[in-house]
């Protein structure tokens, strides 16, 4: 399950259980991000022992893409057999300030910054 | 009749470092002008980076920091002027970055649909007054149980939360036309 645009990519590998976005999510609006969520909360149904969110490439953010994030970081929860992973980077400043906020939500997840 | 909300600073033309955009009312669709939201954004980061040179590894580092928050900033003040402009009234939206030796401030200028005024104006007061802590999970808990069509709400608590921007807002009527309802927003960042 991949998206590819000019601007931003999502790839879903089911073997590893992992969601990689990369690019630039600017998109306009939950009808926009509806895709990149459907993407991610198909990952976390699947209920992986970890499922891991790989962040590391994303270069940015918008305030509605932190709104789809934390949707499926909600989704996420209620699935307590799985072991939530974000990964993130320094080299994106955005990264260090903003992931965070998703521990809040969900306390168990393991957020990695590089 | 003019209102301020917040710390709101005024700002003449003609002083200091400064540079200006303005974006025309057109008949291109949302979905194409939406790009230009990104590429303004960065190009406002840009500039602003050769006034921060990062020659050392520390001053690499505030300059990177910087620059990704006037991108962060400087695009969400954009998507919501675009998003709550009101069409009818055919008005441009300006942007303006002011420079000062401890300081950058961003002002975004967008018409205002008149029947939104009172709902943007308690929004704002509960953003200047309650916890930004507490407020910005309430949202994100929110917005995962009801979407608005609106937005997500969440453009100026991350600006607050994540980035300790601060913002304020004056509300008048437009010098070109004064039944047009006009805000600035400005959102501040000490360097």
């Amino acid at each position: 399950m991949d998206i590819i645009h000019d601007d931003y990519q999502v790839h879903y590998d089911a073997a590893t259980a992992t969601v990689v976005c990369q690019g630039s999510f600017r998109l306009r609006g939950t009808e926009e991000y509806a895709p990149i969520l459907q993407v991610l909360t198909a990952a976390a149904d699947a209920q992986p022992a970890t499922l891991t969110l790989d962040l590391r490439t994303l270069q940015f953010l918008n305030s509605s893409g932190i709104n789809t994030l934390a949707k499926f970081v909600l989704h996420a929860r209620q699935y307590q057999a799985t072991q939530v992973v974000m990964k993130g980077s320094h080299l994106f400043p955005w990264q260090e300030k903003s992931l965070k906020n998703f521990q809040r939500l969900l306390p168990g997840l393991h957020l990695e910054i590089e | 009749m003019t209102r301020i909300f917040g710390h709101f600073i005024a700002r003449k033309d003609d002083q200091g470092e400064y540079l200006k955009i303005g974006f025309s009312p057109t008949s291109i669709p949302i979905q194409q002008r939406w790009r230009n939201n990104g590429l303004s954004a960065d190009f406002l980061a840009d500039y602003l980076s050769t006034f921060f040179p990062g020659d050392t590894h520390a001053a690499a580092e505030r300059q990177a920091q910087l620059k990704s928050t006037i991108s962060y900033v400087a695009n969400e003040l954009l998507e919501n002027a675009m998003k709550f402009s009101y069409a009818p009234s055919q008005h441009a939206i300006g942007l303006a970055m002011y420079l000062e030796p401890d300081a950058v401030s961003l002002y975004v200028t967008n018409s205002v649909d008149p029947q939104a005024v009172a709902s943007f104006q308690q929004a704002i007061t509960r953003l200047l007054t309650a916890d930004i802590d507490v407020l910005y999970l309430e949202q994100l808990t929110h917005n995962a149980e009801s979407d608005s069509a609106e937005g997500s709400g969440l453009g100026y608590l991350t600006m607050l939360h994540d980035y300790g921007v601060a913002l304020a807002w004056r509300f008048a009527p437009s010098l070109q036309d004064p039944d047009v309802i006009t805000v600035t927003t400005m959102a501040r960042l000490s360097v």
